[in-house]
């Protein structure tokens, strides 16, 4: 395989790990956020019990975002270096920005909601739960901008520069807000956002319905599907607008790709039909078994029926992208938001009538939701991806000047040979895997073991407590913790 | 503010970020390296690991934002060096993963080998990490075989040689040292005790490197001293350094681990600055011809994005050292296990 194929293999791999973490960490956190404060409003232990919990899930799930993050923030350089020396005055920027703003945020903030619990009091507790998961929500909008930059680029210019006697082509800003507030930026980042906030309250939701299927930890179960349900039925519903929002601009900003999403090769001056489902075929350039809705594409898209939608047969041959990759994730992406939309109705429906905990079936609904709001966020942005090939960076019109895009095929590195690629994804296919099994078998083991009851978690507190004060009071400071502690530390 | 001075400026933040990384994860890295010869048993191994349970993370993040900072205040020096070191930094990758993990999911679960495999995984990783910056240092330092357009022409095996990995094991010793002082003031009893014994040893085994790569870079690399040259005043620098250097043996004797812990950061800031007068103005020198080397000038960002980003690291970096400073202040004293602990 050459170096193209592989190096974006190992992007799309290395990213696609990553992004398992990041959005739970952006929606837990807010689902956590939520029961800190129903914590310090009504100091109710149960939602202190809750709060804990959830923080122990939230530790490991950051710690592996983290991890598999830093391989983001490097690849970039390793193996995309044309593309770096290209954009690195636009995206390295937002990056920056992200480390400075955010990252150090969430870092910072996170010791004191994983390690804190027994060193501050509950309002200083509360308020660094809300700096982690504002951390979390600035580092979307930086890494979002930088991305939507590179789908529909503003504020710059083309520069040629001289390097050794060669002709080098960056863009450079020329205006920073118009660079951050790209045409795409807000939409995109709102849809990203919504669709992590989604995932934490189906996240919550889920391990609530298991215990409430399995009568344990009752309590807990009901308070925080309180929270998470009616959360997932606000967000989701949020996220199908945002996602229209988004999916008509993209008529505007990248008609490329929004003809590829819906599978529409052929312009026509009558108003197309939506398809549904359906196997599309760029070779022939049809639709095999469609399913089609007439004139709802161009409804959908314009809000009237006379503007027609470009279709890919006006766009240049070699600029086309793939087209069954996009237009099945994002079919994929609208089943499951849609499905999850019914859920989590039907949810709220009978929790308000206080009889969720009869209908099993919801229940097992919920508990596997979770897994579909990851797979709806992965291929969300596998169509955005490959919807947006071949272009690393579009092409655009700045004040009626035509700018430059930069090919895929453009920004590699160049000294990096297949053979370093394959051995990288090797190495990385080995330790992700085991990484993922470790994660579901750490992450089930806390879920299998639950939160802590309001006694035990008294009674770990109180003898905390003593122990600190024994040893104030031994003033020899070696009176090392009892064995207790041993069996403490889930 | 002119194009020069603000190339200057983002050099020197560079240096800034490289300083804060070093002191900071080469305490933490410095204590994954002396995990296994310190603690015996499984509570005392859970004390190291938790010592700088709550500060890895946030410490981390110094070279998280100097690989941002770097992207987009030298995008040239970024693309060029990190393609050219594609193993040897995806390996580092792989370490900083690998520590990150271990200390997450060590403790999760009762069973000695399951803490076995991730304590291993702890060392391991810990010492590759630090022997990989170390002879990255190195290599940056005596220049690398960099062809035209900023291409690197050479392999691995090319980075490998005797000089960066002396730079190396430096690096390895030093962050040892670091981590040893880091954690005899962090614990107690019987194991402080051990910890004090490891100090002395770490201690000249890190002279030792000093004065060894000192000549080794003397020798391999004549360069590195025409700054000192040019600027006699710089002197102050390795002056400075070896003053701190001598000062960590005092301290500890004088009983002031904290002091010796600060000496020991100005070791690793005096090493930090001589290696930015060694290299500066250039990023990497090129071995095959002078002129395809990558300089402060052919690697830089616009004015404009240089500019924008003071205006970032302005805003943001009081900021970012107000809150370390309280969370270092919130997890001050003994290390002590609690329930939240690993």
């Amino acid at each position: 395989m050459d170096v193209e194929l592989l190096s974006r293999l190992q992007f799309a791999g290395t990213i696609m790990f990553h992004y398992l973490f990041p959005p739970l960490s952006i929606g837990l956190g807010l689902q956590l956020f939520l029961c800190e404060i129903a914590y310090n409003w009504t100091k109710n232990p149960v939602w202190e019990s809750a709060a804990r919990f959830w923080t122990r899930i939230f530790a490991v799930n950051f710690a592996m975002g983290v991890a598999s993050g830093i391989v983001m923030e490097f690849e970039f350089g390793t193996n995309w270096a044309a593309y770096s020396r290209f954009v690195g005055d636009v995206f390295g920027s937002a990056l920056a920005a992200e480390g400075i703003f955010a990252f150090f945020l969430e870092s910072g903030f996170l010791a004191v909601l994983v390690f804190g619990w027994d060193r501050v009091g509950p309002k200083f507790h509360l308020f660094s739960t809300a700096m982690v998961f504002f951390g979390s929500v600035f580092s979307a909008v930086w890494i979002v901008v930088a991305n939507s930059w590179q789908q529909t680029p503003a504020g710059y210019k083309i520069v040629w520069q001289t390097i050794q006697d060669k002709q080098v082509p960056r863009a450079e800003v020329t205006d920073f807000w118009a660079m951050l507030f790209n045409p795409s930026s807000v939409d995109r980042l709102t849809h990203t956002v919504l669709g992590a906030f989604v995932l934490g309250a189906f996240f919550v939701a889920s391990v609530s319905a298991y215990y409430l299927l399995k009568n344990r930890h009752l309590d807990f179960a009901k308070k925080c599907l309180a929270i998470s349900l009616p959360s997932a039925l606000l967000f989701s519903t949020l996220s199908a607008i945002s996602g229209h929002g988004s999916a008509q601009k993209l008529a505007v900003t990248q008609p490329a790709k929004l003809a590829a999403i819906e599978a529409h090769f052929h312009s026509a001056d009558q108003p197309t039909g939506l398809t549904l489902f359906g196997w599309p075929d760029a070779e022939s350039e049809t639709v095999h078994f469609d399913i089609k809705i007439p004139y709802l594409l161009t409804f959908m898209v314009h809000n009237d029926l006379s503007t027609p939608v470009a279709g890919l047969d006006q766009i240049p041959l070699n600029d086309r992208p793939p087209v069954w990759i996009p237009f099945q994730m994002f079919h994929l992406m609208v089943g499951l938001g849609t499905a999850m939309i019914g859920l989590s109705f039907l949810a709220v429906f009978f929790q308000i009538r206080g009889s969720l905990a009869n209908y099993p079936w919801l229940l097992w609904g919920i508990i596997f939701s979770p897994v579909a709001a990851m797979i709806a966020n992965q291929a969300g942005w596998i169509t955005a991806e490959v919807g947006r090939q071949p272009w690393i960076v579009y092409p655009s019109v700045q004040n009626g000047v035509a700018m430059m895009g930069l090919r895929t095929s453009e920004g590699l590195s160049e000294s990096v040979v297949a053979s370093q690629v394959a051995s990288s994804i090797a190495m990385f296919a080995v330790i992700y895997s085991l990484l993922f099994a470790v994660w579901i078998f750490v992450l089930n083991a806390k879920i299998k073991h639950g939160p802590d009851s309001v006694e035990e978690m008294e009674q770990l507190k109180k003898e905390h407590r003593d122990e600190s004060m024994r040893e104030a009071i031994s003033d020899s400071g070696r009176s090392y913790g009892g064995s207790m502690l041993e069996d403490t530390g889930k | 503010m002119s194009y020069e001075l603000l190339t200057f400026i983002w050099f020197l933040l560079l240096g800034v970020l490289l300083i804060g990384y070093s002191v900071l994860d080469g305490f933490d890295l410095g204590v994954g390296i002396l995990h296994p010869f310190v603690a015996k048993d499984d509570r005392e191994r859970r004390l190291v690991m938790n010592s700088i349970g709550p500060l890895w993370d946030g410490n981390e993040v110094w070279l998280v934002t100097f690989g941002g900072a770097l992207f987009a205040a030298f995008p040239n020096a970024y693309a060029t060096v990190f393609s050219s070191f594609y193993e040897a930094f995806h390996l580092l990758l792989a370490c900083l993963i690998g520590r990150a993990v271990s200390l997450e999911f060590r403790s999760k679960v009762h069973s000695p080998s399951w803490r076995r495999v991730w304590d291993v995984g702890f060392f391991v990783s810990s010492f590759v990490a630090a022997l990989l910056l170390g002879v990255a240092g190195g290599n940056v330092l005596a220049g690398m075989k960099l062809g035209p357009d900023f291409l690197y022409a050479g392999s691995l095996l090319d980075q490998l040689y005797w000089y960066p990995l002396l730079v190396g094991l430096l690096t390895v010793s030093l962050f040892a040292m670091h981590g040893a002082i880091f954690l005899y003031m962090k614990t107690e009893g019987e194991l402080q005790q051990r910890v004090q014994k490891r100090i002395t040893k770490l201690f000249l085994a890190f002279a030792a490197m000093y004065v060894i790569v000192t000549i080794a870079t003397w020798i391999h690399v004549p360069h590195a001293t025409d700054n000192l040259k040019r600027y006699p005043v710089l002197w102050i620098v390795p002056i400075a350094n070896a003053l701190a250097v001598l000062n960590i043996p005092r301290a500890m004797h004088l009983g002031r681990p904290g002091y010796a812990f600060f000496s020991s950061a100005m070791v690793i800031l005096a090493l930090a600055l001589l290696f930015a007068v060694a290299i500066f103005p250039n990023f990497v020198i090129s071995t095959i011809d002078p002129a395809f080397g990558v300089t402060l000038e052919n690697a830089r960002s616009s004015a404009g994005t240089l500019r924008n980003m003071l205006i970032i690291a302005v805003i943001g970096i009081p900021c970012v050292l107000s809150y370390t400073v309280v969370i270092y202040w919130i997890f001050r004293g003994k290390v002590k296990l609690d329930p939240a602990s690993y």
